[in-house]
């Protein structure tokens, strides 16, 4: 079969070119300017996937974004492989390769057609009524089967190879829709000077007046082309869907760049995302044709009528010899007219008005065409192809005796929907036109337009919808994607579902990929039929982006694998990756978690590097750390404000560890402050919290305290923070350090200074997070790596060992110091973390300080900070584990607390514990139980300190 | 995407800014004076408007400043924004949307 169904008459076909394309592992032959659809309509080829649930076959019903039926997948290999494309919405390019879907083993004998045999017994709620009992067979069972049988097309296999960008970009006049009324619209702000964008969603301008018969529009459309393109503020988007109206007129645009090329070059943008901002936009998205809703209505052969002018006009394109024709709007006889002069025979024209009147209707009585009007349809025949059409005349109201006519190929019309999509996202209001049977534009939000047969039909031009007169519902297709029929929708009302946001769930009527754009009107007048209310009355369910369906490509757009997030790295991390250090992920920090030496597991490591830090000297890379510059004259009260420490008397050149709550009493973050002059700090944070606390701390200055004089600064990655940490440490960095005096006595714990070390400027603080006598240096960033080296070298005699967050997590925990955000969960207070000590009581005001007043503040049941030492003391205990008074193992048990921190210490060589317990302060000794899924662990409370209770250490 | 006036930088892309929630609330002069009901209506009591409604945003990615902003929840028009400490300007019950 080579094109029996083509003639050299489609304006848009470059019959020079002839392109081989394979559709189900069959090759056959199209032109330049074909779609898939086109393609396979002039081979005669009807047939072209299975339908969702009952495996109907099906054909192709319309010719471009509101086909409902024909999706296919469109294979390029296996990691472009695009499931669920519209044939007429896919470019014929040579060596294509399609698929059918949704059919085993093959499209012409498919198993899963026995749903069709049982469809009387799939009504419209069957998964919802059927499947509900027993639960556990849900997961098992069921929902493997649906998925198994109820399904499109299949994802690619592997992961996408090609490059999707994004752009931004700005217009006056935004134009959607490049149809007669578009172009128009373009012009007319072209001529003004104004810059414009112009998108369409197919593959040239013109859009209806592509299907037109008549010489003229093409010529003309031709003539605004060519004066569109002389005005360089015009952008003209081809292949471009408007896909999503957002708040502020911003439109979203997907571009498809390569879809339609044989073989895209390497590295081509395959699709681009536009998010346009216009100043005005201009919708001219066109309008839909309805199809009729009758028995039969989705055998393939069946199409709509101005589908199939489309076919004919542009592609040259028959979609069959033997033509009946269904009709309630007068497009229909068109249809017949221009299918006639191109060959065909009309079998017959079944009008479902009583008494038609019109220019082409009259046309097609001089033609002689077998009209018969105040018909309906009960039924047509044939099975991978309509064979006939049985056609009745309503009579009084009642279905009278049918004809059986032979044909091919079945037309319907039921006129005209405006396509209101993107200007019903923009919250536009709708208003119901019944002399147009359609919802059309009304009061608009946006500053926006809309044109042409977007914004209403030309006068009374309101065709038919709902049903037509039928008995047999249960074949009589609304929405063909999802399988939804007439006796659906009946039924959904019969068992009390009357709003249409309900009916649409339950029958899953228009919330198929195409949107309902062939059936959401049709539901509409169904429903106000039965119901006997008008179709305002009804509702109107929302339209939603996208419009078509658009690729995840363009949203991630650059924004995968290295470019997913961005990885913050410190200024001595390729020092650590060459000490072959395993790093962990700190919101986007990377971290060096431990260094293992030769085959050391990680336990080894961590015990190693442990052991150092309390016997000599570790050195870690704190870099991650926030840091703030506070600066100003009233800095020392800004801070005593934020705060729950005091501040004033804190003298220059010391530091003092900072509790941060919010304003709802609760610990929000900790860090160190040290003065280096009246009006300067140096402020550290948590490694995660260093962004949230500058906001909080920036909203407080700038909304409620304008009368401080502040500045902040984030210095974060402007210092390189090296800590070094050990009873050697002093040894190791005085001889590097010049101009700051660090004897024990003249720098003691809890000092800061400005020094220079190596030659290097340096901020150094006194300070511990391990219990031991510890250093952080800060230098500038630059410089980082090389006083980490000149360190560790100078630290070779000592024993110096780099250890990583590993082991300071547990070189903390034995010390008691609590991690905020792994003691604390957001509902701690600082009491509940023993933290009261740190409290500035005589202080007036602090962020947090009345709410810390509140009665439940300040219950004595709260959870509270303890230590737990398990009586087996190699057990280590899991993190998040629930605690119990009893070791009883059988709910329901009062849940006491939780364990917030578990580690094996090798200094202590046993396993130790935080946690959160109610009360817990005062029950140390008392034996608990902590819920593992092995057995319930019994553990003693004790205070939350191991290791050098009376904090010596670090006065060393 | 909304489009936002900084009264400080002009119109640029929601991307750079970041919400804060409803404005003019006053953090009580000392708040260890207020009941503990006065409490809960500051901390925890926000109004949850169909309509027009004062919030804060700050351009987080621009100048860093907060400010104010009179917004239709039911349109996402902007009806004003204004700097903190200015009052927020009279505007109808509820826009044309
Ligand atoms: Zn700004």
């Amino acid at each position: 079969m080579g094109n029996a169904f083509r003639n050299k008459d489609g304006k848009y076909i470059d019959y020079t070119q002839i392109l081989r394309f394979t559709f189900d592992g069959k090759i056959y032959q199209g032109y330049k300017g074909d779609t898939l659809a086109s393609a396979l309509l002039a081979n005669g080829v009807h047939l072209l996937g299975r339908s969702f649930k009952y495996h109907r076959p099906r054909g192709i019903v319309a010719a471009g974004a509101d086909e409902p039926n024909a999706l296919v997948t469109v294979q390029r290999d296996h990691a472009r492989t695009t499931p669920n494309v519209k044939a007429t919405q896919v470019e014929l390019y040579e060596g294509l390769i399609a698929e059918s879907q949704n059919r085993w083993p093959n499209l012409r004998f498919d198993v899963g057609a026995l749903n069709t045999l049982i469809s009387n017994f799939i009504p419209a709620g069957f998964y919802y009524k059927t499947f509900m009992w027993p639960r556990q067979a849900w997961g098992k069972f069921y929902e493997p089967f649906i998925r198994g049988v109820a399904g499109l097309g299949v994802a690619p296999t592997e992961a996408d190879p090609d490059r999707y960008s994004q752009r931004f970009a700005h217009c006056d006049v935004l134009v959607v829709g490049a149809g007669r009324a578009g172009l128009a619209a373009a012009m007319e702000a072209a001529e003004k000077g104004l810059r414009v964008l112009i998108c369409d969603e197919q593959n040239m301008f013109g859009g209806s007046l592509l299907s037109n018969a008549d010489v003229q529009s093409t010529e003309s459309l031709l003539q605004t082309m060519e004066k569109l393109h002389q005005y360089s503020k015009v952008t003209c988007l081809k292949r471009t869907i408007a896909f999503g109206y957002f708040p502020h007129n911003m439109i979203g645009l997907c571009e498809r760049l390569t879809e339609h090329l044989p073989n895209p070059a390497k590295g081509d943008v395959r699709e681009r995302l536009w998010q346009v901002r216009a100043r005005h936009v201009i919708l001219a998205t066109g309008a839909l044709e309805r199809p009729l809703v009758f028995p039969g209505n989705d055998r393939p052969g069946v199409m709509l009528a101005g589908a199939a002018r489309t076919y004919l006009n542009r592609y040259g394109v028959l979609p069959g010899k033997n033509i009946a024709c269904v009709v309630g709007h007068d497009n229909g006889y068109l249809a017949a007219l221009e299918l006639q002069q191109a060959g065909a025979t009309i079998a017959v024209i079944a009008d479902v008005r009583t008494k038609p009147v019109g220019r082409y209707i009259e046309q097609a009585r001089q033609a002689g065409l077998p009209i018969r009007s105040g018909m309906t349809v009960t039924g047509t025949g044939g099975y991978r192809r309509v064979r006939n059409i049985s056609v009745a005349p309503i009579v009084n109201g009642n279905i009278d005796a049918s004809d059986t006519i032979r044909c091919d190929t079945v037309l319907m019309t039921g006129g005209y929907t405006p396509s209101v999509h993107l200007f019903s996202q923009s919250r536009g209001k709708l208003e119901w036109k019944s002399e147009q049977n359609a919802y059309i534009p009304s009061q608009s939000t946006e500053n926006l337009s809309s044109v042409g047969s977007a914004a209403g039909l030309a006068g009374n031009d309101r065709g038919v919808i709902g049903a037509l007169p039928m008995t047999n519902k249960s074949t009589a297709f609304v929405d063909w994607q999802n399988d939804v029929t007439v006796k659906d929708i009946d039924l959904a009302t019969r068992e009390g579902f009357h709003s249409i946001e309900h009916i649409k769930r339950y029958t899953t009527s228009g919330m198929a990929t195409d949107q309902g754009k062939t059936s959401n009107i049709n539901t509409l007048g169904i429903v106000s039929n039965i119901l006997q209310k008008p179709v305002p009355e009804i509702g109107l369910t929302t339209f939603r982006m996208p419009y078509t369906p658009v690729s995840f490509g363009i949203f991630a757009g650059f924004a995968r694998g290295d470019l997913f997030d961005p990885v913050r790295t410190t200024p001595m991390h390729s020092w650590a990756i060459e000490q072959n250090a395993v790093f962990e992920d700190v919101s986007l920090w990377k971290r060096a978690r431990y260094f293992p030496r030769n085959s050391e597991s990680m336990n080894e490591a961590v015990a190693r590097e442990c052991l150092a830090v309390r016997a000599s000297c570790g050195l870690f890379d704190a870099s991650t750390l926030g840091k703030i510059e506070v600066v100003g004259p009233d800095a020392a009260e800004f801070l005593n404000r934020m705060y729950i420490n005091a501040w004033s008397k804190l003298t220059v050149g010391k530091c003092r560890y900072g509790v941060l709550c919010r304003e709802d009493g609760f610990v929000m973050d900790d860090g160190v402050v040290g003065r280096l002059a009246t009006d300067r700090f140096h402020l550290t944070t948590t490694t995660g919290g260093a962004a949230r606390v500058l906001a909080m701390m920036e909203d407080y200055l700038q909304t409620e305290w304008q009368d401080l004089q502040v500045w902040l600064t984030s210095t974060t990655e402007q210092w390189a923070v090296i800590a070094v940490q050990g009873p050697r440490a002093r040894d190791i960095i005085a001889p590097l350090i010049s101009g700051i005096d660090i004897s024990a006595h003249a720098f003691p714990h809890m000092s800061i200074g400005e020094g220079t070390i190596h030659g290097i400027t340096m901020r150094l603080m006194r300070v511990s997070f391990t219990g031991e006598l510890g250093y952080e240096i800060n230098v500038p960033a630059d410089h980082g790596r090389a006083i980490w080296e000149a360190i560790y070298e100078a630290g070779q005699a000592h024993g110096i060992t780099p250890y990583g967050t590993e082991a300071m997590h547990v070189l903390r925990a034995e010390k008691g110091y609590v991690i905020i955000g792994q003691e604390t969960d957001g509902t701690a207070t600082p009491d509940d973390v023993g933290l009261s000590w740190a409290i500035g009581k005589a202080k007036p005001d602090y962020v947090g300080k009345r709410a810390l007043i509140r009665q439940a503040m300040q219950a004595p049941t709260r959870k509270q900070l303890v230590g737990l030492l398990t009586l087996d003391d190699q057990v280590v205990l899991e993190e998040g584990a629930q605690i119990c008074a009893t070791a009883a193992n059988t709910p329901p048990m009062q849940l006491i607390g939780h364990v917030t921190s578990s580690y094996y210490s090798a200094t202590l060589g046993r396993s130790i514990a935080l946690a959160m317990v109610a009360g817990g302060r005062t029950c140390y000794g008392k034996t608990l139980y902590v819920l593992m899924p092995s057995a319930a662990i019994p553990v003693t409370l004790t205070a939350p300190v191991f290791y050098d209770e009376k904090g010596e250490q670090v006065n060393g | 995407m909304l489009l936002i006036k900084c009264p400080y930088c002009g119109e640029r892309s929601e991307l750079e800014f970041s919400y804060g929630g409803q404005a003019h609330i006053v953090r009580p002069l000392i708040p260890s004076d207020i009941t503990d009901e006065a409490l809960t209506e500051y901390l925890y009591h926000r109004d949850n408007i169909k309509g027009v409604q004062a919030e804060r945003w700050r351009h987080l990615h621009g100048c860093g400043r907060f400010f104010n902003a009179v917004r239709d929840t039911t349109t996402d028009h902007f009806q004003a924004t204004y700097k903190i400490g200015e009052a927020q300007p009279a505007s109808g019950a509820k826009s044309d949307g």
